[in-house]
């Protein structure tokens, strides 16, 4: 499996803590994904104070490693703040860079994206960058210092899929030595699975497991599909031909009627 | 029977209104005083959704909750039982057919169905959601008709520190953290509108996969605009970003929200439990009534009855939580 910045984590399967019906049922969802990385977002919850400290002491009990991210960041300033205030509280130099550039698609702004990276990975941090499937952000944010890529799937919370499979599959073709996360646009198991089986490294999810009517039990589907589509990769998929070819042969078969 | 109530916001309340029915000798203590702004029962909506609610609440809140209109009309409290209406913005309408997937008790009505039941609403909206047997009350009214009758059974809202008595009942929301370490907060925001040009006659829900929001009739073109749900015990100021979304989300609901006085903007954080739902957590002579999340109005009269049987009769609540730390 892929490293991450050196770590190796026990499951492709990243999720994120926000939108659940209740912290009861998210740990639940935690318990029956196996996932190994929480993603937590820092605005919302923590504001100006720390007041947020019973949800991140449940975090923390999760045992999971905690991705800290950036999200509803317009600007370098904002991810930047963010970004070192989540260092300071959760003790972790990861963080997933999230700046928004389009308040409707919630579409990443390439180029604030990479200068925040740059400024970022400078000050010490290990940065794994929401993009799209761009190939060429993806180069200059590698050459900023990134060494995850997190394109997405589709808009986030949109839960259409991988809307554009030529793109991702070129991007994972031009770099495939780099560590990538599938983040954002995942609305069903398999989407996950198919992610995995065209080599992805990783999937994130948020809102298709806490949005589900039983989160508990999609997070479960999703750990089931995820596994299947890494097990599927490794295990080398026949091409697809356009030859019929029939897997018993029929010729010399005795006619019996 | 002597029992000392602590706390005087809705749970406080119900319980020790509960407990006067049942012929008890009451004390009741708020350090604060009688209900106001100091509680956050103060900023509710006063929906009783229990059909709503189950979109992502457990079955035991809808089933609890269904008593509640009664139990609150029996008090004398003005209780309007005109059910409550979904809607969704154009391109959200299939946030409607998953709400009405995932509750029972409702009917999808066409628009001029819609318009038949709140004529403002008229040409806004294609479909609604209708769950006929839901109510709203006034929660500042509400709790103070129970201070109210309280009064009239020789039970006054005393300040001084608590009198131990043979049993106490703990209903100090998220003061009572210092006890029950599972207890957090879930801040809300809200406003309190003034609109001249809008007549509703029941809750409005407006599903949105960002921001959902409600709208609370309280009579003479006032509106309780609600709520943010926020994993924080912060209680001291709202946003920016969540008061400009909540009034964006009511300026989409009818653009006469445009031009609305913000009479008030308030803020909060509710007490809840992991699970959201409350809870009854005995210790000694002490029992704990708390953990009613965003649910005060609709479960606080089921936690006061199931409370009130436990001190006078003993037992073992459906509501009641063992192995509490």
């Amino acid at each position: 499996m892929a490293k991450f910045y050196g770590i190796e984590l026990n499951s492709p399967l990243m999720l994120g803590t926000s939108q659940y019906p209740s912290p009861a049922i998210l740990e639940e969802a935690f318990k029956r994904s196996g996932a190994s990385v929480a993603t937590v977002s820092l605005r919302r919850e923590a504001g100006n104070s720390k007041m947020g400290g019973d949800f991140w002491a449940l975090i923390q009990s999760l045992n999971v490693k905690v991705l800290p991210n950036t999200a509803g960041c317009y600007s370098i300033k904002e991810a930047v703040t963010t970004a070192q205030m989540a260092r300071e509280l959760f003790n972790t130099s990861w963080i997933k860079l999230e700046v928004i550039g389009h308040s409707d698609t919630l579409q990443p702004d390439p180029f604030q994206l990479v200068e925040a990276a740059r400024i970022l990975v400078d000050d010490g941090f290990k940065v794994f960058p929401y993009t799209t499937e761009d190939v060429v952000v993806a180069e200059r944010l590698l050459r900023a210092g990134c060494e995850v890529l997190m394109p997405w799937g589709a808009p986030i919370g949109t839960g259409l899929g991988l809307t554009n499979i030529y793109g991702l599959r070129t991007l994972r073709a031009q770099f495939p030595d780099v560590p990538m996360v599938i983040d954002a646009g995942i609305g069903l198991p398999s989407h996950a699975s198919m992610a995995m089986e065209m080599g992805f490294d990783a999937v994130l999810i948020n809102t298709a497991v806490a949005k589900a009517g039983d989160p508990p039990a999609m997070a479960e589907a999703f750990a089931k599909a995820i596994a299947a589509g890494r097990l599927a990769r490794n295990a080398d998929p026949m091409e697809p031909r356009d030859m019929a070819s029939a897997s018993t042969p029929v010729i010399g078969k005795a006619f019996l009627s | 029977m002597n029992i000392s109530v602590i706390g005087a916001g809705v749970a406080g309340l119900c319980v020790a209104t509960e407990l006067a029915s049942r012929g008890a000798s009451i004390q009741l203590f708020d350090t604060h005083g009688e209900i106001a702004a100091h509680a956050c029962s103060w900023w509710a909506g006063g929906m009783l959704a229990p059909f709503c609610e189950s979109e992502t609440a457990p079955e035991i809140v809808t089933r609890l909750g269904q008593a509640s209109a009664d139990w609150w009309a029996a008090q004398g409290v003005n209780v309007t039982r005109n059910g409550s209406l979904i809607v969704a913005l154009g391109r959200d309408t299939r946030e409607l057919d998953q709400f009405a997937r995932r509750t029972t008790d409702h009917a999808m009505l066409n628009e001029e169905q819609l318009g038949a039941l709140e004529p403002d609403l008229q040409g806004r909206f294609s479909r609604a959601l209708y769950f006929a047997n839901e109510a709203h009350l006034a929660p500042r009214e509400a709790l103070q008709v129970l201070t109210r009758n309280l009064k009239s059974h020789g039970v006054e809202v005393q300040t001084t520190p608590a009198v131990a008595a043979a049993t106490t009942i703990d209903c100090r929301g998220l003061s009572a953290r210092d006890a029950l370490k599972d207890l957090r907060g879930v801040k809300g925001e809200m406003l309190l509108l003034k609109c001249a040009d809008i007549n509703l006659s029941r809750p409005i829900r407006l599903v949105h996969p960002r921001i959902p929001i409600y709208l609370v009739p309280r009579g003479d073109g006032v509106f309780m605009l609600g709520a943010t749900q926020i994993e924080s015990a912060d209680r001291t100021r709202a946003t920016v970003r969540s008061i400009l979304e909540l009034l964006s989300a009511a300026y989409a609901l009818h653009p006469a929200f445009g031009e609305a006085e913000i009479l008030e903007i308030g803020v909060d954080a509710r007490p809840a439990f992991p699970n959201n739902v409350p809870r009854i957590i005995r210790r000694e002579n002490t029992i704990y009534a708390n953990g009613l999340f965003r649910h005060g109005f609709l479960l606080a009269p089921a936690l006061a009855r199931q409370v009130a049987a436990l001190a006078i009769d003993g037992g073992k609540p459906e509501l009641m939580h063992e192995n509490h730390s």
